[in-house]
């Protein structure tokens, strides 16, 4: 283990000593020399080498090397001046596990302009926060988030480190995983550390037919994607107190390899991503027509909830991609999910399965969707929401 | 143009049974299929090569039948095929199945490797990106719409995110994954699948790849499971008939309250 540097190769271009956090790299005659002290081997020189002339060996870690690795991090996601509210519910889980551990939690905070979110994270239960704060990070990228991401964990070896399963989380965590030679459990749904103070990471296959445990018994950091709304946040406690480092990345341009050159949004105003939706209004085929579907809509706005639809209605255009729950759309796991005219396919159920309440609406007896409601009215969409809609109505008007 | 395609055999989820009594699953006569995914992505492939000229591989990593699906792959148009097999490779996890694929790209000339987002059997989403970091390669996931820039080096790629998607421009090589609406994948015809008999394939071992055993299939594999079972049975949800949908409302909205799910 450790870096080869092929001089020979070398060209003296300077772009390896910038690419350095650990000032581990300077001036030689006309290349570079390495100071294998303060290298940690975090690979961001031989990423923008030009000259393939660094290489880093990179091996398993023994048993022994495992033990110095401690505390659980949580890769928050900024967007939009807010948090997605994964980052919570995994600092929520993460307190958890760490109290377990008898270890801290640290959540980490990279974008632009987003230490005032620092506190909300301690409230919520972080230990500490770290934050890098870029404007090169002010949009994600995968090249720069990678770079943040490992160079932060490389000196620091945290023992676990969790990823909310967003668009952006699934395209970091591999990639940082890959650069470390680490194992990744996808998509998780369930977290725990056993007694061997090893992170169980519980996850659905199949199309949600089977549950496995996964465990990363020989490498450290042990890393997951986790879905998001499967774990609830805790109310937060505004009298908590922690520690808010910054810390100061070095990312060149000539590192970020791809350019996000637009940004389209397809969720029209006023309408609620339904990954992070408490409540998820979803319509499929049985809903007949485009117009109708004023009356799921009506339904979501009373309870503040997402539209959704199946995928034969989105492949219609009938609602935009960003609102298709299943396999090939969002995967979802709000508090009440109401399947209306929906059969239940297994591809549907694989991004629903996990909801905490199911209320299904079907003409047909014998829809599968029946078989994992909650509550399941047999009958027509039509007949039945328009009563719910005033029921809710009335109700509400109680309160 | 030189474009690699990765595509995996997985079984049709959709008819795949679990055993009651013992939690595993049954998978006898369930029909292999080419993973949907990597359908889109042996589309795109053969699209590419069609307007810029070049050549598509095709690779699988898996068992002796997984070659179905590179028969598939190349009756639908690609050039030729390389299938990874040996017992060594297998139970390999997605850093392990990611490594073994790069390293038999390594050997291989590419402007483009394309894969699907996801396989619809572990539903990961791993392999493609880990793919591109062992490749040193920038990757754009999710990709819905993809065009070759004028220059012929870049390309632009439509990536979904969580709010819509974004535009997205990089130089080759570059890894994608294949989303939904990137295509309509072709039926391969008559003629593809005849042509498809002839074309070239290649098998890969552990030995001709030259990789060390130990890094390779289960062994090398840093994660590893340690139980499966069938997810926790809701206890028996309500069915109710709507003969009288106002009454049935009422009921219904009695029980969310009750849940506190409002
Ligand atoms: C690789 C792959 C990925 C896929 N990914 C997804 C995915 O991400 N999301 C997804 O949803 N699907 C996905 N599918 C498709 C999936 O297999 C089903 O085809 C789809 O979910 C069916 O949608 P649906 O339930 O709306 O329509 P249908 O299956 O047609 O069901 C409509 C239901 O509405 C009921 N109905 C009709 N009229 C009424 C009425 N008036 N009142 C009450 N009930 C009524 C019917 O009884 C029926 O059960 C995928 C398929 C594949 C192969």
């Amino acid at each position: 283990m450790g870096l080869i540097f092929d001089r020979d190769k070398c060209t003296g271009c300077m772009l390896c000593p910038k690419s350095c956090n650990f000032g581990a790299i300077e001036k030689d005659d006309d290349k570079v020399k390495f100071d294998l002290d303060k290298c940690v081997l975090c690979g961001s020189c031989e990423e923008v080498c030009p000259a393939d002339a660094i290489f880093i060996e990179r091996q398993i870690i023994d048993k022994e090397a495992i033990a110095q690795y401690k505390d659980v991090w949580i890769v928050c996601e900024p967007h939009d001046g807010r948090l997605r509210s994964f980052s919570y519910e995994l600092v929520t889980k993460g307190r958890e596990l760490a109290d377990k551990l008898g270890e801290k939690v640290v959540a980490l905070l990279i974008g632009h302009e987003v230490e005032g979110l620092a506190e909300s994270l301690i409230h919520q239960g972080a230990d500490k926060v770290l934050v890098v704060d870029d404007k090169i990070l002010a949009e994600y990228t995968t090249d720069a988030y990678t770079i943040a991401v490992v160079s932060l964990i490389t000196p620091r070896k945290p023992a676990i480190v969790l990823y909310g399963a967003t668009s952006n989380g699934r395209d970091l965590a591999p990639r940082v995983a890959a650069r470390l030679q680490l194992g990744l459990t996808a998509d998780c749904t369930g977290l725990d550390i056993d007694d061997e103070r090893q992170l169980v990471q519980t996850r659905p296959a199949f199309g949600g037919n089977i549950m496995a445990e996964i465990l990363c018994p020989y490498t450290r950091p042990q890393m997951a994607t986790v879905r998001p709304n499967v774990f609830k946040p805790t109310e937060r406690d505004t009298s908590r107190t922690g520690e808010i480092e910054k810390v100061e990345i070095k990312i060149s341009p000539v590192q970020i390899r791809t350019r996000v050159m637009e940004k389209v949004s397809e969720i029209t105003e006023g309408m609620i991503s339904v990954e992070e939706a408490d409540i998820v209004v979803c319509s499929g085929r049985g809903i007949k027509e485009p117009a109708n579907l004023e009356l799921p809509r009506e339904l979501a706005k009373l309870l503040d909830a997402a539209v959704g639809g199946s995928r034969p209605i989105v492949d219609l255009g009938w609602l935009p991609p960003t609102q298709q729950v299943g396999q090939s759309g969002r995967t979802v796991s709000p508090k009440l999910y109401f399947a209306l005219g929906i059969s239940g396919a297994i591809q549907h159920c694989a991004g629903m399965g996990t909801s905490e309440i199911i209320v299904a609406i079907n003409k047909d007896p014998d829809a599968p969707i029946f078989g994992i409601a909650d509550y399941g009215i047999v009958g027509d969409i039509f007949a039945i929401l328009p009563e719910i809609i005033a029921e809710i109505k009335r109700v509400q008007a109680e309160r | 143009m030189k474009i690699i395609v990765l595509v995996k055999q997985v079984p049709e989820v959709a008819d795949v049974k679990v055993n009651p009594e013992t939690g595993t699953l049954i998978r006898d006569g369930v029909p292999s299929i080419l993973n949907p995914f990597d359908e889109l992505a042996v589309e795109e492939a053969i699209r590419l090569k069609e307007k810029y000229e070049g050549e598509v591989t095709v690779i699988t990593m898996g068992p002796p039948q997984a070659v179905d699906v590179l028969y598939k792959a190349m009756a639908m148009g690609t050039d030729k095929a390389i299938h990874m097999t040996d017992r060594i490779f297998a139970g390999a996890d997605t850093w392990v199945t990611a490594l073994t694929l790069a390293e038999q790209i390594k050997k291989m000339e590419y402007d483009i490797v394309i894969c699907g987002k996801q396989a619809i059997d572990g539903d990961t989403a791993q392999v493609g990106p880990e793919i591109a970091e062992i490749l040193r390669i920038p990757q754009i996931c999710y990709v819905r719409k993809l065009e070759i820039d004028d220059n012929g080096k870049h390309v632009i790629a439509h990536r979904e995110n969580d709010e819509g998607y974004e535009v997205i421009r990089a130089k080759m090589p570059v890894l994608l994954t294949a989303t939904k609406g990137l295509n309509e994948p072709r039926l391969p015809n008559i003629m593809g699948i005849m042509k498809a008999k002839k074309k070239p394939l290649e098998v890969v071992t552990a030995a001709t790849l030259g990789v060390e055993e130990d890094r390779l299939g289960l062994k090398g594999s840093p994660t590893t499971v340690r139980k499966v079972f069938p997810p926790p049975k809701k206890a028996g949800g309500i069915i109710v008939e709507a003969d009288d949908p106002k009454e049935v409302a009422k009921k219904l909205v009695e029980f969310l309250l009750q849940k506190g799910a409002f």
